[in-house]
């Protein structure tokens, strides 16, 4: 183990030394995003937890910012080509999960007012009448 | 727009984002809030998807537009298509999918920056992004094949099957944890990766249909998880915060799931409970039989009721029964009953599943109760219909020690005064678990298609009430 560790430290020493500062911020909003994300989740009606499964998942189709910089930046073909199966694949879940989202929503409906079909209020004047 | 400019506009179109998103989540909690929500949250994608466009350099706008156009193209014809029973497969591909996009993040980020730029511990959620993308991505396209039916439903289980996954387990976290502390052995990187796609093979296999609520949420969480550590790798908050929400409503579906099913996630992930039952072990409840009756005894029985409680199951999925039982329950509602449905958290093979499929058939959600709000009303219930469900409804989860079952929170139709199970056999349910409540007097078993039965139940009934009527 100590030699390990002897061995990380050697190894470690050309790389950038000031990264803990910059990651420790990002690993603050993973972790408070996690917080905040159990309390809103843990809100969420059962009834739609199917809807939601598709909701976060559209919503986590956000790292199609990271597939278009890889497809569109200034850098190789072969990250243009990974960039681009990502941009399709982050694409089938933003936009396929937002309208199955919606499809699923679109579903769910309150009992309907009791006179639905045809014209009941007419006919009950009649009967009063 | 010049650099300093577009990026105060694309950190701000990311900020949007995440507030949108978190607010789109938060209308969730109702349903008549929740499509605007959901409104919200699309807008707040399409502003991080502009700042994003406009703050970094883009030299070429040809692959973006191909991937754009295809994934758009072949999400919305998923979206319109696809039929809402096939809503759990829909949901397991999507998250290979989000995986599969992360993982390619994630090496495109190995290949164009050096290590000394990325710094460890960026290379350290580059590697977590990859390793978990990969087991995820292919976890999921099992759980896909196995929902589908393309791979074998029931548990793939051999000798010595935990401990070889431990140590790929092993194997693959030393190279992980190498190429942290080695970020130039390239080789480790690509190794992990492959590994990864092979875990995620190996710990869905082993998995049985009745496990998968609670495997889908947990590839759900991966799959976030996956994503946030793009964030991390890549410096983008909005992903971060994405990956976050996507991550932590995954793990607290996965813990609601496991806590309905009375097990653990090691339980779930290790335990191959669905594995074949003990051959030996039925053989003595065989000389028993149940009566069987016909959907005219189950006509007569709901005709009498004064209270019903539906309880449906993965069976009523399969048999697509939900149109034709919601024709009953709206005709039994007509004549003066009280008609409600029980949903057990676990029932089906997704969280709300069952919600979605009755949704499907024009249930209102009000007609839909939770287990704990209506478990104590089956006592003052005539009948309770169980369409397509088993162990659900099994008492052994209350009085059977050592059944796999005992523990598990179940809907307690046994209390009902009578029971009707439709069901296509007599089969133990998935956890091999003998139903007693089939055998009692109270019970009666209506054996063959759901949809068949409550086909014929639902033009008997209007015929007699047409005759009582005329």
């Amino acid at each position: 183990m100590h030699s390990f560790l002897l061995f990380a430290a050697a190894h470690a020493a050309p790389l950038k030394p000031l990264a803990a500062a910059e990651i420790f911020p990002l690993l603050f909003i993973l972790i408070l995003a996690g917080f905040l994300g159990y309390e809103v989740i843990g809100r969420v009606s059962p009834t739609l937890h199917t809807p939601l499964m598709a909701a976060t998942n559209a919503i986590s189709g956000i790292s199609l910012v990271g597939s278009l910089v890889a497809a569109g930046g200034p850098y190789s073909g072969t990250s243009h080509l990974l960039g681009m199966i990502a941009v399709c694949a982050a694409s089938i879940n933003v936009v396929g999960g937002f309208m199955i989202t919606d499809r699923m929503l679109r579903m769910f409906r309150q009992k309907p007012p009791r006179p639905a079909e045809g014209r009941p209020p007419a006919v009950t004047k009649a009967e009063g009448t | 727009m010049s650099t300093g400019l577009s990026r105060v506009f694309a950190e701000s179109s990311y900020l949007a984002a995440a507030i949108l998103f978190i607010v789109g989540l938060k209308s969730l909690s109702h349903p008549t809030t929740a499509r605007r929500g959901m409104f919200l949250a699309e807008l707040g994608m399409l502003l991080a998807v502009i700042g994003t466009l406009l703050y970094f350099e883009i030299v070429t706008w040809t692959w973006i537009l191909i991937g754009v156009a295809v994934g758009s193209a072949v999400g919305a014809l998923m979206a319109v298509f696809m039929p809402m029973t096939a809503m759990p497969q829909r949901i397991a591909l999507s998250h290979s999918f989000g995986a599969l996009a992360a993982v390619l993040v994630g090496v495109y980020k190995h290949l164009e920056y050096p290590p000394e730029q990325l710094g460890r511990l960026r290379i350290a959620a580059l590697g977590f992004e990859v390793l978990f993308g990969a087991l995820t991505v292919t976890g999921s396209l099992i759980a896909f094949g196995k929902l589908q039916g393309i791979v074998r439903g029931a548990p793939v289980t051999y000798r010595g099957q935990n401990v070889a996954n431990l140590a790929l387990f092993v194997v693959t976290l030393a190279l992980y944890a190498g190429f942290i502390v080695e970020p130039d052995a390239a080789w480790a990187f690509y190794a992990f990766m492959a590994l990864g796609f092979v875990v995620g093979v190996l710990i869905v296999l082993p998995i049985g249909g009745a496990d998968m609520p609670v495997v889908i949420s947990l590839l759900n969480s991966y799959a976030g998880l996956a994503a946030a550590a793009t964030g991390i790798a890549i410096d983008n908050t909005v992903l971060i915060i994405a990956g976050s929400l996507d991550g932590t409503s995954g793990f607290f579906l996965s813990l609601l799931m496991s806590r309905a099913m009375n097990r653990s996630f090691a339980n779930v992930l290790f335990g191959a409970v669905g594995a074949a039952p003990p051959p030996g072990a039925k053989t003595a409840d065989e000389t028993r039989t149940v009566i069987r009756y016909t959907p005219e005894d189950m006509t007569f029985a709901l005709q009498n009721a004064n209270s019903v409680i539906i309880v449906p199951g993965y069976g009523m999925a399969v048999a697509q029964a939900q149109h034709v039982l919601h024709e009953i329950v709206n005709h039994l509602i007509e004549q003066g009953a009280k008609v409600r449905y029980a949903i057990h958290p676990v029932a089906g093979r997704m969280p709300g599943h069952m919600n979605v499929l009755l949704a499907e058939a024009n249930v209102p959600y009000e007609l839909l109760c939770e287990r704990d709000e209506i478990n104590d009303q089956f006592g003052e219930t005539d009948v309770a219909v169980v369409v397509g469900a088993n162990d659900v409804v099994n008492p052994a989860a209350r009085n059977k020690k050592g059944s796999p079952l005992y523990g598990m929170p179940i809907l307690e139709v046994d209390k009902a005064r009578t029971v009707i199970f439709l069901k296509r056999s007599l089969g133990a349910g998935f956890a091999g678990e003998e139903n007693e409540l089939f055998y009692d007097p109270k019970t009666m078993m209506v054996l063959g298609d759901a949809k068949a039965t409550l086909t014929a139940v639902a033009s008997q009934l209007k015929k007699r009430t047409g005759l009582v009527k005329g």
